[in-house]
């Protein structure tokens, strides 16, 4: 069943058209990696999906429901959607476990006992339960990363979007929250959007490559890394094999 | 002699006392509804809330513009004119507090716009109302960077409620110039002394506060502080 | 006689008032400037004695009311020297002396030691190292700070008032209660101080950008984007 239906998103900044009719879905318990070139709309098409960002036009449909509608009061759906940031955006002013537990406590209503050993479990799902009561400015970048992964997961989305989750991370801190993850593949729908080209491969169920506000190419990876049909995507992955040195080979 | 000067010094302390008594209640009265005012101001401003910004604007303006003796004055001086009193007392607490106010307003709207915009968006995204946003992560985040401009301001209050003198306040620095007038030999070591006093005073505040700003502190930004 | 014709009839000695304020600040400014930057060398590159004596100073300054020490300077000095006005100078002007030191530390702090270093390298000696490289870049750092006391100062000269200076304050005060007028008589004189600063702080921020050097800045709380919900 569809769990995400994203249909002919349009948004411009000014005079600049990032996205120009952007379509695509998700299927309960797909992973779908998002890629191309910088500033291309990737980050502003998950912003549109949530609305952080209100598109211009099109529509988005959450589990059968359009969250893009008017009448529809927007932050009860935003709940059912997980965002990762790049960079991470954890409340500063509260410890690793009340950053997981306020979205239960004070958006869900849940009680603040109830709230509380639920984000020390989803801490530990993320291997952090060592550190519930640091502050993020104490934790390491894939450790605050972590966090802002299970303070997603704690809300039961349905669906998780990750915005270049390990872009502002250093390189060997990037594994630890790609564990983390590789580990939801399958279990809950993820949007991705990265860079990881590991990652996609070994975990995606299709790739999708953006480009100009326009979906260029999508397939599976398989089908992506060795036999892509257009020659921009052909272009990309030739300069990506470059900088990462990973052609998408396991 | 100098056994003689220190006791009679140490008989002018309750005397002193007294005063010091009206300096505290003057700072502490104004500090609290500068603060509110200045957290609603600040917030008006921050989030551009039209028209009411604009008043903000100009109430900064003029009260940061013109000096606080003279706010005092009109304050005592001027109503009588228009059929009423303001009373020494309260025309010394409403010229600090609309005076405090308007610096307050800035550290408080400095502090706003130093909270990076992702800090909403994290918000946002787990569904949080625009009032629980600001209640639960914006506000707690604002008072905590507030603390340090705040405790400069609380010192610059403190010392500002000598210039009351000039409407007749009986605070701590008018006794001294009673005591003054009334021992002319020894007026440099009265004063000496009622410098002494403020100085106690400003320190011991001054480490109580660095105390709680250093036990609130968020590790990864400051606000910078104005006079 | 109508508001404007008082204010007509008023406006000439209120201006002689205006300009006593005006040279009270002058004189604290520039005494405090020389003053503060000898306190802030001192403490920055003095041995302990000196910088002792420099940190007293500007604690004991700093952590006791403007209005005490004006007090202190003119009641104390015993016999009828100096008068009010001097006295005035002089307590301003000590009290400047410790803030403006303080400015100036910090910007001579957020130069980095490599800057000292560097004029030494090159041979230079300490003095000239600290007036060839530290302060043309302190100063500059410093004028933010700095232009915010000089609006500080504009104000606070009301205070010699109280020792019947004649300045604005003491002026409008002698011209109100003479005719009366309270409310025209003050709000003029606070019109005049708002104007006063407006156009300082104008004046102040022209000057600072005729000075600027691309890159070199103090540091200002990052303002990122607007924190809008």
């Amino acid at each position: 069943m569809t769990m995400l239906e994203v249909k002919n998103i349009h948004k411009a900044f000014g005079e600049l058209q990032v996205l120009r009719g952007v379509s695509l879905d998700l299927d309960k318990g797909e992973t779908k990696v998002l890629i191309g070139p910088s500033g291309t709309g990737k980050s502003t098409l998950l912003r549109c999906i949530n609305q952080l960002t209100p598109p211009d036009k099109g529509e988005v449909w959450l589990d059968g429901v359009e969250i893009t509608d008017k009448s529809v009061d927007i932050n009860k759906y935003r709940q059912e959607i997980g965002f990762v940031f790049q960079h991470f955006n954890l409340f500063n002013h509260l410890t690793a476990l009340k950053n997981v537990s306020i979205g239960l406590e004070k958006v869900k209503g849940i009680e603040k006992e109830e709230a509380r050993e639920r984000a020390l479990e989803e801490l530990k799902r993320v291997g952090l339960s060592d550190k519930a009561n640091q502050y993020p400015a104490e934790l390491s970048g894939g450790q605050k990363q972590r966090v802002g992964i299970a303070r997603a997961l704690a809300m039961d989305p349905k669906v998780m979007l990750f915005d270049e989750p390990t872009s502002a991370l250093d390189p060997e801190l990037i594994g630890e929250v790609l564990e983390v993850m590789k580990s939801l593949a399958g279990e809950i729908s993820m949007l991705v959007v990265t860079h990881e080209m590991g990652f996609a491969s070994s975990v995606a169920n299709e790739i999708i490559f953006l480009e100009n506000g326009v979906v260029v190419e999508k397939g599976s990876p398989k089908k992506f890394f060795e036999n892509p049909d257009k020659d921009r995507t052909k272009q990309f992955l030739s300069k990506i094999a470059t900088l990462y040195g990973d052609s998408g080979d396991r | 002699m100098l056994a003689e000067t220190l006791a009679r010094l140490y008989n002018m302390l309750p005397l002193l006392w007294d005063g010091l008594q009206t300096t505290f209640l003057l700072t502490l009265t104004s500090l609290v509804a500068a603060t509110i005012a200045g957290v609603v101001m600040g917030f008006l401003r921050a989030y551009n809330i039209f028209p009411l910004s604009y008043f903000v604007y100009v109430y900064e303006k003029v009260l940061r513009g013109v000096p606080l003796l003279v706010i005092f004055l009109i304050l005592w001086l001027v109503p009588p004119d228009f059929g009423f009193r303001i009373d020494r007392l309260h025309a010394a607490f409403l010229g600090l507090a609309l005076r405090s106010a308007a610096y307050q307003a800035q550290i408080f709207r400095g502090a706003i716009n130093s909270i990076p915009r992702g800090q909403v968006e994290a918000a946002k995204s787990l569904g949080m109302s625009r009032t629980k946003g600001i209640q639960h992560i914006i506000l707690p985040q604002v008072l905590r960077l507030s603390i340090p401009g705040w405790s400069n301001e609380f010192t610059i209050v403190l010392k500002d409620t000598s210039i009351a003198l000039a409407i007749g306040v009986t605070e701590l620095m008018r006794r001294g110039d009673q005591l003054a007038v009334l021992h002319s030999d020894i007026v440099l070591e009265i004063f000496l002394l009622v410098a002494l006093i403020y100085f106690i005073i400003v320190f011991t505040v001054n480490k109580i506060l660095s105390f709680i700003e250093e036990k609130f502190r968020m590790k990864g930004y400051e606000v910078e502080v104005e006079r | 006689m109508s508001m404007w014709e008082f204010f007509v009839e008023i406006i000439p000695e209120l201006m002689r008032g205006f300009s006593v304020t005006l040279s009270l600040t002058a004189l604290a400014l520039v005494i405090g400037f020389i003053f503060g930057i000898m306190l802030a060398l001192g403490r920055a590159y003095g041995n302990w004695i000196v910088r002792g004596v420099c940190i007293g100073y500007i604690e004991a300054i700093r952590g006791t009311p403007m209005l005490v020490q004006v007090f202190i300077i003119y009641f104390a000095i015993p016999g009828p020297w100096p008068p009010a006005y001097w006295a005035a100078v002089l307590g301003f002007s000590i009290n400047s002396s410790a803030y403006q030191a303080e400015y100036f530390r910090g910007a001579f702090q957020s130069i980095e030691s490599g800057q000292m270093i560097a004029g030494r390298t090159i041979g230079m000696t300490r003095l000239q190292a600290i007036r060839n490289i530290v302060l043309p870049q302190g100063l500059r750092m410093a004028i933010p700070a700095w232009s915010n006391e000089v609006i500080y100062l504009l104000k606070y000269t009301s205070l010699a008032y109280i020792i019947l200076v004649p300045e604005l304050t003491r002026v409008g005060r002698l011209i109100a209660t003479e005719t009366a007028r309270y409310m025209e008589v003050f709000l003029i004189i606070a019109i005049i101080y708002l104007v006063a600063t407006i156009i300082m702080t104008d004046i102040i921020d022209r000057f600072e950008s005729k000075v600027r050097i691309p890159g070199l800045g103090a540091q200002e709380a990052e303002t990122s984007q607007r924190n809008v919900w």
